[in-house]
């Protein structure tokens, strides 16, 4: 069980308001992603759940039970966080079985969970090492073997792969990924990374200066963002928007269209416009197309396309995919 | 190809060679002080424990062999004054240690003053020793002018206690605990603050309340300063003379430090008072290596 719902959360440092008030139900199992650009208040609403911070006012409960007034350690939630936070003195096997010390278990109990825990997250042989001994990925998974020893109601993770090089993230997504199919707990997530966030929430939680822009599964975010913030936040590389003539065409202030969305022609096509830099990546070209008074358009092309700095090009958007916002940012259906 | 590689990795070499020798020149002014500073007087109180050199006797000369140091391990004094000196080094090292250590998390509080607070914590550091023994011995400690007499007064006591007199050994491990807390408490809280805060929040997670979260986390991070502090500390303990001769108290409660001063100055005896001095150096450097060890296998497992 692991359910999780906030109700008119807010929270305030002195005069400094960074959530005015928000609602949120997280469902038993579910991996909810928090995503936001930074300082939009996702950590410490994060940090708000786990007990960590205290809300100025509103309520948490869990599984129905209200935990507002909880300690972080009565509310049975585990946390990954960006640094890992490992003990630096104290061994793997020491670190993973800590929260176990901590809860009085006896320690043939407590041997057992660690070593499953470690055998789990392939940390067996390293059980004896200090973390200062171990690599970014194995520091990774020894503050998840600690998270996990617990059997939490959820997991809360903390930006956890921020500190990690490009590939080792790829990899510590999947594993994340498989880990909450494993074992079916809740898990949140924070991340500035909307990558991450497509590629592991079931529902994602676009934040804005504390407040909640718009929460749904990545794909429904993708193809139905509620307004401009989530449609330029979503989706890489970013949705172009355009303003003037071909919007009002639109009856619309801003119009939005994914790169994927536009398709690139020699010879004909609703927009000209110059190739700028053209990123060939083999499996796509990312197209830097400027438009004239249209600005600089992204243009996403599948496989190699065979243009170069100068060319002349000609751009039509794809008629059903196109996004319309009003003169306050928010989508026109 | 050939020529131009060839020709880098010798400029390379070239390069460091000089650099070393522009090393060597540059470190020479520091080795020559460090050498006059300490390497001249160790050999010349090596030199005179060995040797017949007394102020009062100047025809008696020559080679003493190892007679000094039988001599002042013979001193009635000696046993007394190396048990007062051993307590006098550990009794003022756990006091400031482990107040040294409250301090550190009090001031590592956030209150209002607390920048004030810190700076008159470190003004004892400041004091000389020969001053605050006097403070300590005539204005807090006397038996008839003393703060501590007062406060035993208005209690209704008709006979303070007279502390330099009755409690001397324990009355200079005050004063000079008085002027080591403040060290031990600075060095303690520097170190505290470089904990890492997700650290607090990680073990409130995982369960560990104030008093878990201190001895699993606080105080192994502690345990490389406290040696340190450990270290530094018996150093200049060994040492302690200044509170001990203006307590007046080196006949009753003398250390190791008073015993080799009272061989030169009442005795005139260099060649023992040299051969005390080595007695004291090597004490000094068994004693730190035995306690650096115990404290740092017991706090780092």
């Amino acid at each position: 069980m692991g359910s999780i719902t906030l109700k008119n959360v807010r929270k305030a440092f002195g005069d400094t308001v960074i959530i005015p008030g928000l609602d949120l139900a997280i469902a038993d199992g579910e991996f909810v992603v928090f995503v936001g650009p930074s300082g939009c208040g996702k950590s410490t609403l994060l940090r708000l759940i786990a007990g960590l911070e205290d809300v100025t006012s509103g309520t948490i409960s869990i599984d129905g039970e209200d935990v507002t007034e909880a300690a972080p350690a009565k509310r049975g939630l585990s946390m990954v966080f960006q640094s890992y936070a490992l003990y630096p003195h104290m061994s793997v096997y020491n670190n993973i079985a800590f929260p176990l010390k901590m809860a009085k278990m006896d320690k043939a109990a407590i041997d057992a969970k660690v070593q499953t825990a470690a055998a789990t997250l392939n940390l067996t042989q390293y059980l004896q090492r200090r973390p200062g001994q171990l690599s970014g990925g194995q520091r990774q998974r020894v503050a998840i073997g600690r998270a996990i020893v617990r059997n939490p109601r959820a997991f809360l993770f903390d930006e956890p792969l921020s500190n990690l090089d490009a590939a080792l993230r790829v990899g510590m997504r999947l594993e994340i990924g498989e880990l909450h199919h494993k074992l079916g707990t809740t898990m949140v997530y924070v991340t500035h990374d909307q990558v991450e966030a497509m590629t592991l929430a079931d529902k994602i939680v676009v934040l804005n200066a504390g407040v909640i822009e718009q929460v749904g599964s990545p794909l429904e975010l993708y193809k139905s963002p509620a307004n401009q913030f989530v449609a330029g936040f979503i989706g890489s590389p970013k949705m172009n928007f355009v303003t003037g003539a071909p919007a009002v065409n639109r009856n619309a202030a801003t119009i939005g269209v994914r790169p994927e969305h536009i398709k690139i022609s020699k010879d004909t096509g609703e927009w000209a416009g110059t190739v700028g830099v053209a990123e060939h990546l083999g499996s796509d070209t990312f197209l830097h197309v400027n438009a004239a008074a249209l600005g600089t358009l992204t243009v996403r092309a599948e496989g190699e396309v065979s243009v170069s700095y100068g060319d002349r090009v000609f751009l039509t958007p794809d008629l059903n995919r196109i996004h319309r916002f009003d003169a306050n940012g928010v989508v026109i259906r | 190809m050939g020529g131009l590689p060839r020709w880098h990795i010798l400029s390379g070499i070239m390069a460091t060679r000089q650099a070393q020798v522009l090393g060597r020149w540059a470190l020479a002014p520091a080795v020559t002080v460090l050498a006059a500073w300490s390497f001249v007087p160790l050999a010349l109180t090596i030199y005179f424990a060995f040797l017949r050199y007394n102020l009062q006797d100047p025809d008696n000369t020559g080679w003493a062999g190892f007679s000094n140091f039988y001599y002042f391990f013979k001193d009635p004094y000696f046993v007394k004054d190396l048990i007062n000196t051993v307590l006098l080094v550990a009794g003022t090292i756990v006091t400031t240690v482990v107040g040294g250590t409250l301090l550190a998390l009090l001031l590592d509080q956030p209150f209002w003053g607390r920048g004030i607070v810190r700076l008159l914590m470190i003004s004892p550091f400041f004091v000389l020793p020969t001053v605050s023994a006097l403070v300590w011995k005539n204005l807090i400690m006397h038996p008839v002018f003393g703060l501590f007499a007062g406060i035993q007064r208005f209690f209704g006591s008709h006979e303070p206690l007279d502390w330099f007199g009755r409690l001397p050994l324990f009355s200079v491990g005050i004063v000079v605990s008085w002027q080591w807390l403040p060290y031990a408490a600075l060095i303690l809280l520097t170190a505290l603050q470089s904990l890492d805060e997700e650290q607090k929040d990680a073990s409130a997670m995982d369960g560990a309340g104030p008093l878990s979260y201190f001895r699993y986390i606080v105080l192994p991070h502690l345990a490389r300063p406290i040696t340190v502090v450990i270290l530094i500390e018996t150093i200049f303990l060994l040492n302690t003379f200044a509170e001990i001769k203006v307590g007046g108290i080196g006949g009753i409660a003398g250390n190791l430090t008073y015993l080799v001063f009272s061989q030169l100055n009442d005795a005139t005896d260099v060649g023992m008072a040299a051969a005390g001095g080595l007695v004291a150096v090597v004490l000094a450097n068994v004693v730190s290596a035995f306690l650096v060890r115990l404290v740092g296998k017991n706090l780092e497992a």
